[in-house]
């Protein structure tokens, strides 16, 4: 006699108590705290803040922890917990041109008012293993630079005041941006809520989709104009109050492209603008996403549309991980009853072609 | 919110989760069969003025991102202080921006065709309409066919007279775009969604 | 509140990591209702809303919760399906979610229940009159797959220019001698808006026709819930000489006999042996339950 399978719930239960196992790995290894996460996998900790739409440190480095290393997975956990909380107000727009920088290049100037400062990068080290890592033991302390009391403005505003990169102008009627967060995204989508839809991007689209930029899907000739990274302080304005308070700071990576144009039959021939933003310290991100925003701006500009990198609908329609990687792997549930329907009629077109029963 | 309007504020839901959840269904199960009467539970302090059924639904429905418009003789009142005060609605002076609106009395609403319909694109750009009513009685009147609507339902709305009839008619036949109605009388609530037809 | 203060609030109220009814906040269910009211108002039109990330990934059933949270209270009793039954693990987590957040009655009978989630399938139990089922919708455009721009597929809509799907039901016909799409048959509702039926089988299309309940369509990940609302016509296409037809079994249901409800194909050796048995669950064991009792 045959039984149906039952127990579903117990093979839950089962399942993720195999988890929490896997996840604490050997108990004779010590078990790894937050803030070690926090504090030495903190790339890993930032990418997770960028694509996960939150900035906390200690909140991104539990998900981390709890998705076993996962960074998809740690993100899923970060927006899924920050898309309850009540919206208690609207920061000013971040000053980026006041960050504290922990490093600022542009690869279009040589020299420039700040100066160029290389910070931490992994640009210039050689990517040999470092087994002097296998057994704990602080690093030297690096040489400490003198405060940069030098004013770096923004390499781009620097040549729009020249007017030979376009001016940063809201478009005409722009209006409130929109927050991709409540709002549901609708084509064609305003610069705005391209941006936001890019800044929560899966970093390795983006990065495939810049990458075919340069290789002819669009190219854009990008240069880039300006990347820095450091501190920006975080100001709201209470409404009893009615004046801005540094209600915190934020990390953040800033990339400007700048891209040749050669003019339209309305524009000029000057440089036009790719931007990218990214939580935290994420040069690919940010610079990947300029790339692909300055490809997006081809019917604004007056370029055809003919490749991936600026068709609207297909780029932000796939952005997103947390999207793709649910119905990528949806297909794990069960669909047997799809499945016993094309059966069916898989077995009545053989009988109709005349192929002998299955 | 100035000061001067706190001191006209009442309190607005007692239980803000499930009297929400609670008048929400209402108003599906009354749009959802158009023409039958629901109950709307009463809300903790009516205000002057407007149907406890209406305040109830404006309370569970409105919120920031909603756009308020009320007819004449709500004024600046109780109503505007109120719904502005436990929703965060935005008022608007001109009903063809609005996403909800409140109307006093049949003979302060509008021409329907004053209001959002939406576009062929977006009709769901379009107004939702509350009209207070003096008097609702299902089984005689109008005569009610459509979606929702098995076969026939009857619904008696004296207030509403035949010009009203021949509005609603031009809504109903510029599917999908067009208005939605709620009329509220008392604690009672009635729909008429946009593919409601109506016969006299 | 000062900015400060507000910021504390949100870290405690994260640190007691205390969820509202239902999971979703006031805000969102709001946001979520006025999106059913205008569904129900435009039968079969997706109207598009923000989806919320929920705790289960993107396609895996996000539409349908946020439509179930934004429906249930305290009165009602939830059924969760998935292929037509109760105890798949997906069904079970969902059941499992609300129980945990809403504190909800759950139920196994259809005819007990007030809201039915269901995935891929519509209980074969006639359903009736106050019932809502909510179904949850991966790919809630019937047109994607031929035209994947939503911003065509939109146009396409208002004019109710539906010729590309005729077409491709034509080719089918020219190429196999019949439509070759078994589930997600498309259906025209009231007339007027061409409508995927979620991946349910064709089968189950009929009781989609003139139903007393109420059904409601969340697609979470591409964003669009829809509706149809009760005694609605539900039209699924076809042409005059190739009319919509629906799956029919020579086999009956191995465990309670059914001859007329949908049947899932189960291999039970490697030498070609297998049976049939029914989708729904519900409906299986109350066939049999009503047997023994005789």
């Amino acid at each position: 006699m045959y039984v149906a399978v039952k127990g579903g719930e117990r093979a839950i239960e089962n399942s993720l108590a195999l988890l929490a196992e896997r996840r604490r790995g050997d108990p004779a290894v010590p078990e790894l705290s937050v803030a070690q996460v926090r504090e030495q996998l903190r790339l890993a900790v930032d990418r997770v803040m960028a694509e996960g739409s939150l900035y906390d440190p200690d909140l991104a480095a539990l998900a981390l922890k709890q998705a076993r290393g996962d960074t998809l997975e740690a993100i899923f956990l970060v927006r899924a917990f920050r898309t309850t909380l009540p919206r208690l107000g609207y920061s000013l727009p971040l000053e980026t041109a006041r960050m504290r920088l922990a490093r600022r290049i542009s690869a279009a100037f040589k020299d420039l008012p700040g100066g160029q400062l290389l910070g931490p990068t992994f640009d210039y080290s050689q990517r040999l293993l470092d087994f002097a890592l296998e057994a704990p033991e602080a690093p030297p302390p690096a040489p400490e630079a003198p405060a940069v009391a030098e004013a770096a403005p923004s390499v781009l505003e620097l040549l729009a005041a020249e007017g030979l990169v376009e001016a940063e102008a809201e478009p005409p009627g722009a209006g409130e941006p929109p927050d991709l967060t409540r709002e549901p995204l609708l084509f064609p989508a305003p610069r705005a809520a391209r941006l936001q839809n890019l800044a929560r991007a899966d970093e390795g689209f983006l990065l495939a989709l810049g990458y075919s930029t340069q290789r002819g899907y669009a190219h854009t000739h990008p240069f880039a104009g300006e990347l820095r990274y450091g501190t920006v302080d975080v100001e709201l304005v209470p409404e009893e109050l009615g004046f801005p308070v540094v209600v915190g700071e934020v990390e953040l990576t800033e990339c400007q492209m700048i891209n040749q144009f050669a003019g339209s039959g309305t524009r000029p021939p000057q440089f036009t603008r790719g931007y990218g933003l990214a939580f935290g310290h994420g040069e690919r991100k940010a610079m990947a996403m300029a790339l692909v925003d300055r490809a997006l701006r081809a019917p604004e500009l007056g370029e055809p549309v003919s490749a991936p990198a600026q068709m609207e609908e297909f780029v932000l329609a796939h952005s997103d991980a947390l999207e793709a990687a649910g119905f990528v792997q949806h297909l794990k549930l069960p669909h047997y009853v799809d499945f016993q329907a094309e059966l069916d009629l898989v077995r009545r077109l053989r009988a109709q072609a005349g192929e002998p029963p299955a | 919110m100035s000061a001067m309007a706190l001191d006209r504020i009442v309190p607005g839901f007692a239980d803000p989760v499930l009297d929400s959840q609670r008048a929400f269904r209402a108003a599906l199960s009354a749009l959802a069969q158009p023409g039958t009467i629901v109950a709307v539970a009463r809300p903790a302090a009516p205000l002057a003025g407007v149907a406890p059924a209406a305040q109830t639904l404006l309370l569970a429905l409105l919120d920031a991102d909603t756009r308020l418009w009320l007819s004449a003789s709500f004024g600046d009142g109780a109503a505007a202080a109120n719904l502005r005060f436990h929703t965060g609605c935005r008022l608007v002076a001109d009903c063809a921006e609005a996403d909800f609106a409140l109307v006093a009395s049949a003979a302060e609403l509008p021409p329907l065709a004053a209001f959002a319909w939406g576009t062929d694109l977006h009709p769901e750009r379009s107004a939702s309409v509350v009209v207070q009513v003096s008097a609702l009685a299902e089984g005689a009147g109008w005569r009610l066919a459509g979606p929702g609507v098995r076969g026939e339902r009857r619904i008696a709305v004296p207030d509403l007279d035949a010009g009203f009839l021949a509005q609603w008619d031009e809504n109903h036949r510029a599917f999908p775009r067009g208005v939605d109605l709620y009329l509220a009388c008392g604690e009672r609530l009635c729909a008429l969604a946009r593919t409601t037809r109506i016969e006299g | 509140m000062s900015a400060r203060a507000a910021l504390a609030a949100v870290r405690a109220a994260g640190e007691r990591a205390r969820y509202n009814f239902a999971y979703l906040d006031e805000r969102t269910k709001r946001m979520i209702r006025r999106a059913i009211l205008k569904a129900v108002a435009i039968p079969g039109y997706q109207v598009p809303f923000a989806a919320r990330e929920m705790p289960l990934p993107w396609g895996w059933g996000t539409g349908g919760m946020q439509v179930t949270a934004a429906v249930i209270g305290p009165q009602d009793v939830l059924k969760v399906i998935d292929q037509g039954a109760d105890d798949t693990v997906n069904a079970v987590n969902i059941r499992r979610f609300f129980e945990r957040t809403a504190g909800i009655a759950t139920t196994e009978r259809t005819a007990h229940a007030t809201v039915i989630q269901t995935r891929h399938r519509i209980p074969e139990t006639p359903l009736a009159e106050g019932q809502i089922v909510v179904f949850q919708v991966p790919v809630p455009e019937p047109m994607q797959r031929l035209e994947p721009r939503e911003s065509e597929t939109r146009r396409m809509h208002a004019l109710a220019d539906y010729g590309l799907m005729h077409v491709k039901l034509y080719e089918d016909i020219a190429r196999y001698g019949r439509i070759v799409t078994a589930y997600d048959y498309p259906v025209i509702v009231n007339g007027r808006y061409l409508m995927a039926p979620s991946p349910i089988p064709k089968f189950d299309n009929p009781k989609l026709h003139m139903s007393p309940a109420l059904m409601l369509f969340g697609a979470g990940r591409e964003k669009r819930i829809y509706a149809v609302p009760p005694y609605t016509r539900v039209e699924s296409l076809g042409f005059e000489d190739h009319p919509f037809e629906v799956q029919r079994w020579q086999a009956a249901c191995a465990l309670c006999g059914s001859r007329e409800s949908f049947l899932d194909e189960v291999v039970t050796d490697d030498r070609g042996g297998r049976l049939y048995v029914c989708s729904d669950t519900d409906w299986c064991a109350a066939r049999r339950a009503r047997a023994d009792a005789r």
